[in-house]
């Protein structure tokens, strides 16, 4: 039986990508369907009716939704390229980072560049704090992964491109050279990474989408 | 292996706690409990888990590791030759992550939010309708995931029944200090069923805290968030 595997997703969002990533990694032929967030495709709705969200994986008709979720689901199911350590150890630590990312980093960053005044210079300490914890768990290494990238590194995929990019249109300065020039370094090495850099959205395309997100036009 | 090899840095009331302590019971692991004061953390809690500063922390060999979920799955991929705690299929266990996952991410928030009101005080329709609707949510899912046993997991106690049992102390405090009914005969019988069969089991029923010593615990939190100046 021919397997087919699908991903709903945005073009845009950090968190489809994440899903390509994977599938490429693990040399998986997939069909990618772009979704209407302001218009949600009832396909979308039939297979993530908890969330509601992208990005969802299809494999063979069943559903698995929540990007860490899939991107755990791609490494057992596939062989090839492993995604996360072999060692239990390892993979906790690596999950462990994933969440502080997923729960902590994201929100705070996001919420940062787009809001003002008092909001975000408070949202800056917090997001500094947070960069500051990931700058030193990257130590002296070239990713989070190792010589490699690893899951961390997939999942932190905001902070290496779009990041730069709403900092850019917002005029906000979180994630600069002169404070955090391991991560920076890190920016570098991961957007550079061949498969990452052919699977990153068109940057102009992202910048004029966030473009039309800035508070007074 | 010796005692000292397993510790867990916890605290008896903590339903993350006793995620950690059910799957090392589910896998035989002899383990240390080191209760720890929340309030003057130790050193040691400090140095384990210095970017939450949370219980619970599973020290194996003297490597610490954090977060409820993240333990479980550890202990799942050291301890091989217990029963296994997350299923074997990759689907099931992608059902099971992502139900574990919205139970801490959606739905305990406003269970939280409902243990920390005091008796008297009002409970906001919409936290008690967020509660209700994660029960329905799990209550449909049983029958996808049980595959005719007892549990989530199957025959025997899995992923999602740590990850959902944990709370029920919680949901019991609820129950009796608002006068509610969120586990129902006739709106939740599968999960009435399982609470059950999840609280008499082995690994379980010696590490559930009793309701009253959880309802006289959750007053003094109450009452420490009371005497906070507010922001």
């Amino acid at each position: 039986m021919a397997e087919e595997v699908k991903v709903f997703g945005v073009w845009g969002s950090p968190f489809s990508r994440r899903v390509e990533i994977a599938l490429k990694m693990k040399g998986v032929k997939y069909e990618f369907i772009e979704e209407d967030l302001a218009n949600k495709s009832p396909l979308l709705l039939k297979y993530n009716p908890v969330h509601k969200k992208i990005p969802v994986l299809l494999h063979n008709g069943k559903p698995i939704c929540e990007s860490l979720v899939i991107l755990e689901y791609i490494d057992e199911t596939w062989k090839g390229t492993s995604i996360f350590p072999q060692d239990p150890y390892k993979r906790a630590v690596a999950r462990f980072w994933a969440r502080f990312i997923d729960d902590k980093c994201l929100p705070t960053l996001w919420k940062t560049c787009w809001s003002q005044g008092e909001e975000q210079e408070k949202g800056k300490e917090e997001a500094c704090e947070l960069l500051k914890i990931l700058d030193n768990e990257l130590k002296d290494k070239k990713f989070f992964g190792g010589d490699a990238i690893g899951p961390v590194d997939i999942v932190a995929n905001f902070i290496g491109f779009w990041l730069g990019i709403i900092q850019e249109i917002t005029g906000v300065e979180v994630l600069t050279k002169e404070k955090f020039p391991k991560l920076c370094q890190w920016i570098d090495e991961f957007i550079n990474y061949s498969i990452i850099k052919e699977n990153l959205p068109p940057r102009d395309k992202l910048k004029a989408y966030f473009q039309t997100r800035l508070p007074n036009k | 292996m010796s005692t000292t090899e397993v510790k867990v840095l916890g605290s008896t009331g903590s339903p993350f706690v006793m995620r950690a302590v059910i799957a090392l019971n589910i896998k035989s692991v002899d383990y240390e409990l080191l209760e720890q004061n929340l309030v003057v953390k130790s050193e040691l809690l400090l140095k384990s888990n210095p970017i939450y500063k949370k219980i619970p922390v599973l020290i194996h060999a003297d490597k610490p590791i954090c977060e409820s979920l993240v333990i479980v799955q550890y202990i799942d991929e050291v301890w091989t030759c217990g029963p296994s705690i997350l299923p074997s299929d990759p689907y099931d266990r992608a059902i099971a992550r992502f139900w574990a996952a919205y139970l801490d991410d959606k739905w305990f928030p406003s269970v939280r939010v409902i243990v920390l009101t005091a008796e008297g005080d009002e409970v906001k329709k919409e936290t008690l309708q967020q509660v209700a609707t994660g029960l329905e949510l799990l209550e449909d899912a049983f029958p996808k995931c049980n595959k005719d046993g007892n549990f989530f997991g199957g025959e025997r106690i899995g992923y999602l029944d740590i990850a959902l049992g944990c709370f029920l102390p919680c949901l019991r405090v609820i129950e009796k200090v608002h006068n509610l009914k969120l586990l129902d005969e006739a709106k939740t019988p599968n999960l009435c069923k399982w609470a059950e069969s999840f609280c008499s089991d082995a690994a379980v029923k010696d590490v559930i805290p009793e309701t009253d010593k959880l309802i006289e615990f959750a007053k003094v939190l109450i009452a420490k968030i009371k005497a906070r100046p507010s922001n």
